[in-house]
């Protein structure tokens, strides 16, 4: 079990990272994308805006956080 | 080849000489201070690892209805992509400071100093700081391999621009024989950074039921439009971040 959860939080950080709000906002619009094209809707223009708002807002939640040029070398 | 096919080459092949050239550093510094046959067993252990985790999760991934694989594919790939442009946009502006590989090198090599004296023969600091070094970087790496890969049924060539990119970067480490500080890093992140988030968004969308207009060729509409994006938040982070010599 043990091994189990920290295989799980070894994933869940390495594809969501520290930035949890994007993956929720990226799963909440192709949620959307999906239902709209469920009901016959056109539904490609969804994903375009719903990107740069989610890194946008990403980016404004690091850069208040951080200190001009932190550290970190990842990625 | 095709304009999606070319994507997936250039994305892994870009992606894979970035986290190459970060492995290549960690190894030389082992290397040079330690012990080389320990610490190139700890990058063949390494890649063969990294080999196994293609080849097992490949088919599996293709296996998969096309809808879900691209779905799946796409947010994942979209979610990670997000992170790598994140990133490369922070670094753009000033944000964060820029992966330096010498400082790096030097940091590898006082550790491996301060972890004692090499006896003869096997030395188990250089296997383990390579085999960690070279896993971790090549994990993501193997990652966009196999989504890219596997949305495409392509992940040979996946693994084959991957592979290419291997060989370049250690033909050059090998060259220079010290770590490789003028590969523009960020630049390569920030073009990584574009391509996964743009596949990652047609792929995602394709998957949840939307029709592209144009099709395929709609990428070329969406990955200059998710540069062009990421450089007007460069502006604006760098705008913000120097108001008055703005």
């Amino acid at each position: 079990m043990t091994r189990l959860r920290g295989f799980l939080v070894g994933v869940w950080e390495f594809v969501v990272g520290d930035d949890w709000p994007t993956a929720l906002g990226v799963v909440l619009a192709l949620a959307l994308t999906a239902l709209l094209a469920d009901l016959a809707v056109s539904a490609w223009w969804v994903m375009p805006p719903a990107v740069f708002a989610l890194l946008a807002l990403s980016l404004r939640r690091a850069a208040r956080g951080a200190p001009r040029a932190e550290g970190d070398a990842g990625t | 080849m095709s304009g999606a096919e070319l994507g997936l080459a250039l994305s892994v092949f870009l992606a894979c000489t970035v986290e190459a050239v970060e492995a290549l550093t960690i190894v030389l510094a082992v290397g040079t201070t330690r012990s080389w046959s320990s610490a190139l067993s700890g990058v063949g252990a390494a890649t063969l690892a990294l080999a196994a985790i293609v080849a097992a999760l490949g088919p599996a991934l293709t296996a998969l209805p096309i809808d879900v694989l691209r779905i799946l594919v796409g947010g994942l790939l979209l979610i990670f992509g997000l992170q790598w442009l994140r990133k490369a946009i922070l670094r753009a502006a000033g944000l964060k400071s820029k992966h330096d590989e010498l400082q790096a090198f030097r940091e590898e090599t006082e550790a491996a100093r301060a972890a004692g004296a090499t006896g003869p023969g096997f030395d188990g600091y250089a296997f383990a700081i390579s085999f960690k070094g070279v896993l971790l970087e090549g994990l993501e790496v193997a990652f966009i391999v196999l989504t890219f890969g596997a949305n495409q049924h392509r992940v040979p060539l996946a693994a084959a621009a991957a592979a290419v990119a291997v060989l370049l970067v250690l033909a050059a480490g090998f060259a220079a024989r010290a770590p490789l500080a003028r590969v523009p890093e960020n630049a390569m992140k920030f073009a990584v950074g574009v391509m996964l988030s743009s596949f990652g968004m047609f792929w995602g969308a394709q998957g949840a039921g939307a029709s592209w207009p144009g099709d395929d060729a709609a990428l070329l509409a969406i990955v200059p439009g998710v540069l062009l994006a990421a450089i007007a938040l460069v502006w604006v982070l760098r705008r913000a971040a120097h108001p008055i010599a703005a």
